[in-house]
């Protein structure tokens, strides 16, 4: 296996995520250059690198939320860089998006904010949009919280929330930002576990924007190392594999916490 | 042993800051004495960039810190603009001479390498500056063109019946607008009708005509007033709001999680709020109308001595629906503009604590400059239409 495997152009297998020599830039400064991956369906893809190296940028360009200076990004084969509106619609619709802090929408209670998604795209009665909001909410351990707002429950509630909303349209990719920043270690892990736990349930394809060594240990099962200095990224592969096997100095440095090996 | 400059240190009593400047063959060694502390006055590159020009040009720049006593980091200061000085002159420079200390520090400063540069106003000649200014001008006038555009389409979609919001939201928004202002309202535009009269009575006693202060009240409120009053107060209540909100909203990526569902924020955040300010404005405006005819025959009635019928039989005759119809539609465009002129603001607002005071305090000014433009050009109207 190679250190930095680039992924051939030939059209990408269907229902996986393909990112093809991805360049992203603010106006004239460019975050990070040529960058292609690929994301197999039920994949735990983590996304890691130091802090503001362009991880959660890379993550707003995968849901369209920024446009790419060039490269593209397709899922299921289809091109979601070139695709209209509606179509974009149509994909993200499959997607759930937990960030950085939830995000819940505040003025409504956390019932409301999963049966939003739900009210918008099916046709389900009330009723059985309120049991669904309350089936994800014990899902997440949040059995109970039906009418808090966000505002009333606590940072790492707020997040289980954040991660209930997002699995409202049980969405076959789901994309979670830094899932242990501002979190103590315990609830940390508890978020951890859930997602280990969805996407062994429900055959969910994770990718994880994170710089935590014991989350990408213990959820990941590939990763790509966004590198700040040479503005590109260095290294994909299992994160296990990368410390012990891999070619760069950084990216073992960063799997190690900048420790010196011992072997 | 540890040798006494080979730390930071502050040694007192010891002696300032020397630097002294020698040629030992092609090289400049650069002799560094006494005590550096960032505190004391230090020596500056001038001497040293002096010496560097001398022909001919020297080599190396070397460091002798033989007499150097206790430092800090003025010494790493001092040594910056020797650097840069030499590096602008392709010199090199040796550390060797120097404590290891200050070599350390110094390599450290050097590994971290120079990033996030980011576009500020350029400095240089005035015509430069003037460019930028323009293009930064244009190309936010670019973005509230967008945004207006973008708000048209959603708003398009709202009449049709296809935008996603939630009727709660509306039904709320409505609510704050209209019903919590009225309080505000009724007192300003109760005051205004009061004042306008008071102004009105000085001129038209000396003639002998106060009955025609109803009529001055009457028409100044209906007409202009009262919607140009409301419209200030629906600015600062309402058009600052949304901006706060909104820009709260993006900060805690709660915009982004709307568009992450496929929900347009246009539709969901934007629309209601201006729904919400169209069609409370009429009935503020209407409202304000009979607050301030009320403020006029307060003074009138009860300081100018006309009677009550007198006053009331005066106002109906003077009011007629070619200055109540144009008053309401202003009171409504108005309430249009705030409303974009707030949620403009907020949507575009960065993501900081004082990006959004500043949002709401932009959404307050420029729903302001709004209203006055649209003031002014109904007046135009009005005098060109002989209304």
């Amino acid at each position: 296996m190679n250190d930095a495997p680039s992924p051939s152009d030939d059209a990408a297998p269907s229902d996986q995520i393909s990112v093809r020599h991805l360049t992203m830039a603010y106006e004239d400064f460019v975050v990070m250059r040529d960058i292609s991956f690929d994301v197999s369906p039920g994949e735990i893809f983590a996304i890691m690198g130091g802090s503001g190296c362009g991880k959660s940028t890379l993550m707003r360009h995968m849901l369209g939320m920024l446009e790419p200076a060039s490269g593209e990004i397709f899922y299921s084969g289809e091109s979601f860089t070139r695709a209209p509106p509606e179509a974009r619609g149509r994909a993200l619709r499959r997607f759930g998006v937990l960030f950085q802090g939830g995000a819940l929408w505040s003025s409504m209670t956390l019932a409301e904010n999963i049966a939003l998604p739900l009210e918008e795209y099916t046709d389900l009665h009330p009723a059985e949009i309120r049991d669904i909001a309350t089936l994800k909410l014990s899902l997440v351990g949040l059995r109970g919280f039906e009418d808090y707002y966000p505002s009333e429950i606590s940072g790492g509630m707020r997040k289980r929330a954040g991660l209930a909303r997002a699995m409202a349209l049980d969405p076959a990719i789901m994309f979670v930002d830094e899932p242990s920043a501002g979190l103590d270690p315990v609830s940390s892990r508890l978020l951890d576990d859930l997602i280990l736990e969805l996407s062994e349930s429900f055959g969910t394809t994770f990718v994880v924007v994170t710089h935590e060594l014991a989350s990408i240990f213990r959820i990941a099962t590939t990763s790509i190392f966004l590198d700040t200095n040479t503005r590109t990224a260095t290294a994909i592969g299992p994160p296990a594999w990368l410390r012990d096997h891999s070619e760069d100095p950084a990216v073992r440095a960063f799997l190690r916490r900048g420790e010196a090996e011992h072997e | 042993m540890i040798e006494p400059s080979d730390g930071p240190s502050a040694a007192h009593g010891a002696d300032g800051a020397r630097v002294s400047l020698e040629r030992a063959g092609d090289d400049l060694v650069i002799g560094l004495g006494g005590t550096w502390q960032i505190r004391a006055h230090l020596p500056g590159t001038t001497a040293v960039e002096a010496a560097l020009e001398s022909t001919p040009a020297p080599r190396e720049v070397r460091f002798d810190s033989a007499d150097l006593g206790g430092w800090d980091s003025s010494v790493l200061a001092f040594l910056q603009g020797v650097e840069d000085a030499a590096g602008a002159r392709a010199i090199p420079v040796s550390l060797d001479g120097l404590p290891t200390g200050v070599r350390r520090l110094a390599e450290l400063a050097r590994t971290v390498p120079e990033r996030g540069v980011r576009p500020e106003v350029p400095r240089g000649s005035p015509v430069r500056r003037l460019g930028w200014l323009g293009l930064r001008i244009y190309e936010g006038a670019l973005e509230d063109i967008g945004f207006l555009g973008e708000a048209a389409l959603a708003f398009g979609r709202f009449l049709r019946g296809r935008a996603s919001y939630r009727r709660s939201d509306l039904r709320l928004l409505i609510q704050q607008a209209g019903a919590d202002a009225l309080g505000i309202v009724s007192l300003v535009s109760f005051l205004f009708g009061l004042i306008l009269a008071f102004v009105g009575a000085v001129q038209l006693e000396q003639f002998g005509a106060s009955i025609y202060v109803a009529d001055l009240v009457g028409v100044g409120m209906v007409r202009d007033m009262a919607a140009f009053m409301t419209a200030i107060i629906v600015a600062g209540r309402s058009g600052a709001a949304y901006a706060a909100q909104l820009g709260t909203m993006k900060v805690t990526e709660e915009i982004d999680a709307l568009r992450a569902t496929g929900i347009s924020p246009m539709e969901f955040l934007v629309v209601p709020r201006v729904v919400a300010l169209v069609v409370m404005m009429p009935l503020l405006t209407v409202y304000a109308d009979l607050m301030g005819i009320l403020g006029g025959y307060v003074v009138g009635a009860g300081l100018l001595h006309i009677t009550s019928a007198a006053y009331v039989q005066q106002t109906t005759a003077a009011v007629n629906m070619t200055q109540f119809v144009p008053g309401v539609i202003k009171g409504t465009v108005y309430g249009l503009l705030v409303a974009l002129a707030g949620c403009n603001q907020g949507m575009k607002a960065g993501s900081s604590a004082s990006a959004v005071g500043d949002a709401a305090t932009r959404a307050v000014v420029s729903g302001v400059v709004a209203i006055i433009v649209a003031c002014g050009v109904a007046q135009v109207i009005s005098w060109v239409f002989g209304i």
